[in-house]
């Protein structure tokens, strides 16, 4: 066998899980297909988002504030270990809303993920006049807005590198510039094939992102993953105003300014339409007019790996024993959980008692 | 420093640089303009290194100067003008942030 466990996809999930198997001593292949693939990684948003997320799926609530309470050791631990500053900070995010309508679906929203995490989750309506004691810039077309303390942003780039420079420093071979074209299941283990050999290992898990779909298949494994396109626009770097992430705007460390959130249904089309930068670029100077004279210096498209329900799918096959498949939207803010008790799981230990509730039996009807 | 050619020192035009006046061939860059001007022509708002000119094409941001009162103007990206008051950036480009809440 030429490793305990093959990882496909070097994205922040296949990432999140290899270091975590690393720092508990496995032998490691990590194979990515290459900058040529689409890459949710490379260009997301950057938000460790906990408000909102399972109001309608009580696992999922908690999944995520406990991914999120993981987060600030993670952090530090990869920090420490090789010198990367994520630019990590958790000073509560907002959601702005701008109608009475949104202004009651974000708050029946922020209730029942209160109810689905047991009362876990924080989080405060925060209505114009006390929103701009936080953040005085804020324009009056912003009726009000969510707040919650559990949430969170981090240069996602800076992610990427710190887990990848862990890896070349364990016991993870990274093989990039790999397409897994078919993965055999053998009597006690697994053989994969690549553009460029043959490699044995003892268990797999697909962290393809969208090709997670095709190599699923291959191993009695279902995936029903779909791309879902968001656009985002960069601005130059300017002075620090913004000091909370929120789910339309967030200034980095350095200054600039991400603006984002938009949803679609391109198919694998990753580019970019004026049509809707212009829609992005307008929502945020409504929020923000100062922002007008603002220049964006860059714009990219990506294509997020979206599941039926938005929620994660993690399943382990039961035709190809040590198979596992593992796809999620929000890989930024389960990365430290993906390390932690997804890594332990695929190789082998028990599972988290949330895991189960991620089967994607629940697709079935 | 960079030289202008002796054989382009012909029809020569001038601008300021924080102030100053200087001479540099009609038609080159801004970006062109400062490299026989200044070593750096301003400081990154990350490191607080200095930077000047580099790719002279449009992608690493680090020519950034103020052109006639407007902020981070990529000067590789500009012509240089008769005339034009240019100046280097100390710090973070800032924001009108003031009138803002009149604004809407
Ligand atoms: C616009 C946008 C904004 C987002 N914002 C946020 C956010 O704020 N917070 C958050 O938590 N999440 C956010 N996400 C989601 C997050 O980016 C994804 O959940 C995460 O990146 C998924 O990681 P991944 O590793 O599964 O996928 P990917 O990054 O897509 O990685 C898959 C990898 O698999 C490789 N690969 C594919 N096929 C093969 C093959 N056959 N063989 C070998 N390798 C292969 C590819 O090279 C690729 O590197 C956002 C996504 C988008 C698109
Ligand atoms: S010199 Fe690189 S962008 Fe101007």
């Amino acid at each position: 066998m030429d490793y305990d466990i093959a990882v496909i996809g070097g994205g922040l999930v296949g990432s999140s899980i290899a270091y975590g198997l690393s720092k508990k001593g496995h032998g490691v292949a990590l194979l990515d297909e290459g900058d040529r693939a689409f890459r949710a990684s490379r260009g997301n948003f950057g938000l460790i988002w906990v408000q909102g997320k399972g109001w309608d799926f009580p696992a999922y609530a908690k999944w995520t504030d406990e991914a999120a309470g993981l987060w600030p050791a993670f952090d530090a631990e990869l920090q420490e270990s090789t010198g990367v500053d994520l630019g990590y900070t958790r000073p509560g995010g907002m959601e702005f809303c701008f109608d009475e309508r949104g202004w009651n679906d974000l708050n029946d929203c922020m209730a029942r993920v209160r109810t689905n995490s047991d009362g876990a989750f924080e989080y405060e309506m925060l209505e114009h006049a006390e929103l701009r004691k936080r953040i005085p810039e804020v324009s009056s077309a912003v009726i009000g807005a969510s707040y919650s303390p559990r949430d969170g942003h981090v240069n996602p780039l800076y992610l990427l590198r710190a887990l990848h420079q862990r890896l070349d420093a364990g016991r993870v071979d990274y093989l990039p510039n790999r397409h897994v074209d078919s993965i055999e299941c053998l009597h006690g283990g697994f053989e994969l094939r690549t553009n460029d050999e043959r490699l044995a290992a003892g268990r797999v898990v697909l962290c393809a992102g969208i090709d997670n779909v095709r190599l699923g298949k291959l191993l009695g494994l279902n995936i029903p993953v779909r791309p879902n396109r968001g656009q985002l626009l960069i601005t130059e770097r300017v002075q620090h105003f913004l000091n909370y992430p929120t789910l339309q705007v967030r200034q980095t460390r350095e200054g600039s300014l991400q603006i984002g959130d938009s949803q679609e249904d391109a198919g694998r089309d990753d580019g970019t339409t004026t049509e809707v930068m212009n829609r992005l670029a307008s929502r945020a100077v409504s929020i923000f007019p100062m922002l007008k004279t603002v220049h964006v210096v860059r714009a990219w498209a990506a294509l997020r790996v979206m599941t039926p329900d938005g929620k994660p799918v993690y399943q382990q096959s039961s035709h190809c024993q040590g198979a596992f498949g593992i796809a999620c939207h929000s890989g930024v803010t389960l990365a430290a959980i993906h390390a932690g008790p997804v890594a332990d799981w695929v190789a082998g230990g028990n599972p988290h008692p949330l895991i189960a509730r991620f089967h994607p039996d629940r697709f079935d009807v | 420093m960079f030289r202008t050619l002796t054989t382009v020192r012909r029809n020569l035009i001038r601008f300021t640089l924080d102030g100053q006046f200087h001479q540099a061939p009609a038609g080159i860059s801004v970006a062109a303009a400062l490299l026989t001007a200044v070593r750096f022509s301003r400081r990154s708002v990350v490191s607080g290194r200095g930077r000047g000119p580099y790719c002279m094409m449009g992608t690493c941001f680090d020519c950034l100067v103020c052109i006639d009162g407007e902020p981070n103007q990529q000067a590789c990206m500009v012509t240089l003008r008769e005339g034009m008051n240019i100046e280097t950036q100390t710090g973070i480009r800032d924001l009108d942030t003031g009138t803002t809440a009149d604004m809407d």
